[in-house]
């Protein structure tokens, strides 16, 4: 049985063409960037080769990008960062209910540092309201960081309209585009964000290697301090091999990006009708947004999402769930808890999110063998209506 | 990350399904931690000569719920009220960690079922 791999939005393969590429750098060029000898001087013009292929791809200057060590430390830098370098212009966050963790707990930490975070609401697509967040500028607001595109939900976030209101009230504006990244065109250039994350590993590069955009006149406070690296904003050598790769790939994902596109919009519309075909009783989480054409995030009433993955992966099939199983906490994704969904439809969440490499095949299999390991686990639930007497719990 | 028995009931449960009329029902668990057992049992001269499980929840859940039903079957009420969840993810050559809390609820939902059967026969 072939393995199928539906888990595009939780990491990427590294591509053939993006390890050739970095294998030099993991054997015989292994001098430091830094040095100014022989040795350092292939590795350094790598990185700065890398650091153009990044900037080409976002549509900046070079000198615009921050190499880290993942979409995370992005995150960080650029919350972190802005926050102490303008707190005292003003102590005042705006972010959304349903970022990535490494945004979220970012500004639960500032919170404790004494900054104020506003936390704006979706609907029940997961979409915000942009008047919403205009009435929650305040004079001492610093900072807007909403991502770019829902890594549970693939719902797109308005970002050009974002910026527009940040830039009209001189508020620093960031972005988290780390699963916009190679799946929807970036342009910063025409654009009004100010820090803008990516990670390596959702973009077919490894993991172990992030960058953040910062827009030439954008004051940071290093998150890491050390030596001079990246202009004294992040100190550490640098991963030399992981830029490559990151480099690299945001080459091939410009050069592939309207055929992968045109690509998985197929066969994820494939997979998500086939599955509302032969699957009664479900709901298509963010189905009413704009969203990213790889990822489908479903609900299947009256099961929970674990003993699906579970049943998946008896096929070899590997996706996601928003369950509390998965996520190893006792909650379920507070993404979808955030749209409003109920704790059972949360926690019977699936997220298929597809890659490059997945085929019309794969995506009919997954239709063959899902139905029928959704009715056995309906069959097992006292939520289902074939149930003699409803199960009804105080909360 | 689960024990290959946790597999086996998990792929091949156990006793699945409701009793109707039963002698006892224990419902135990909620939505929010996202686990719900229902366990249903038939009961004479204090012997469980029937029990069956419906469930919510994760490969855990449903593991232990199915295994529960296999070590009581046929047991006396006293000896069924020794079991405890620690037993039955014994039985089942231990959970994960995480799981020992949230989803190891099947001796609760017998303890449940059998105190209902007493409530109802008192």
């Amino acid at each position: 049985m072939d393995k199928i791999y539906f888990d595009h939005n939780a990491t990427t393969p590294v591509l053939d063409e993006v390890f050739d590429a970095m294998l030099p750098y993991l054997k015989e060029e292994w001098g430091n960037p830094s040095s100014i000898h022989w040795a350092g001087r292939v590795p350094k013009k790598a990185v700065e080769d890398a650091r153009e292929k990044v900037a080409a791809f976002l549509g900046c200057s070079p000198v615009e990008i921050i190499f880290t060590s993942s979409g995370t430390e992005s995150d960080n830098l650029g919350i972190k960062g802005l926050a102490y370098a303008k707190k005292k212009k003003g102590n005042h966050i705006i972010t959304t209910k349903v970022e990535h963790p490494a945004v979220l707990k970012t500004c639960k930490y500032l919170e404790k540092e004494g900054f104020e975070v506003t936390y704006l609401n979706v609907d029940e697509e997961g979409m915000i309201d942009l008047g919403d967040l205009k009435e929650s500028i305040r004079p001492e607001t610093i900072l807007i960081t909403v991502m770019y595109a829902n890594n549970e939900t693939g719902v797109i976030f308005p970002v050009e309209e974002i910026g527009r209101i940040a830039k009209e009230h001189k508020i620093t504006f960031h972005t988290d585009a780390v699963q916009a990244a190679g799946k929807i065109p970036i342009d910063t250039s025409s654009l009004d964000v100010d820090l803008l994350t990516i990670s390596g590993h959702k973009l077919y590069a490894p993991k172990g290697v992030g960058a953040l955009f910062v827009r030439r006149g954008t004051r940071l406070v290093p998150v890491i301090h050390g030596g001079h690296h990246e202009r004294n904003r992040r100190g550490g050598t640098e991963n030399v091999a992981g830029i490559v790769g990151l480099g690299t790939a945001c080459e091939i994902a410009t050069r592939d990006m309207e055929k992968e596109r045109a690509h998985l919009e197929k066969i994820t519309k494939r997979l998500e009708n086939g599955i509302i075909e032969r699957v009664p009783d479900i709901h298509i989480n963010g189905g009413g947004s704009p969203r990213l054409m790889n990822t489908s995030n479903i609900s299947f009433e009256f099961i929970e999402g674990e003993s699906i993955l579970l049943g998946l992966d008896m096929h070899q099939i590997a996706a996601s769930s928003g369950s509390a199983c998965t996520s190893g906490s006792l909650e379920p994704t507070h993404v979808l808890l955030a749209m409003g969904k109920t704790a059972e439809l949360s926690h019977g969440s699936i997220r298929f999110s597809l890659g490059r490499t997945n085929t019309v095949d794969e995506v009919d299999l997954l239709i063959d063998v899902l139905p029928p390991i959704v009715e056995r686990m309906r069959s097992m639930s006292p939520l289902y209506a074939g149930s003699n007497e409803p199960v009804v719990f105080k909360r | 990350m689960y024990s290959d028995k946790v597999m086996d009931h998990f792929n091949n449960p156990r006793n699945v399904g409701e009793i109707e009329e039963a002698d006892g029902t224990g419902s135990v668990g909620n939505p929010d931690c996202g686990d719900i057992m229902k366990l249903t049992l038939s009961i004479e001269d204090n012997k469980i000569k029937d029990v069956k499980f419906k469930t919510f929840g994760c490969g855990a859940a449903i593991a232990t719920s199915s295994m529960v039903t296999e070590l009581v079957m046929g047991k006396n009420i006293d000896e069924a009220e020794d079991i405890s969840n620690d037993t039955v993810a014994e039985a089942l050559d231990g959970l994960p960690p995480v799981k020992m809390h949230c989803s190891n609820l099947a001796a609760d939902a017998l303890h449940a079922a059998i105190k209902d059967y007493k409530e109802k026969n008192n």
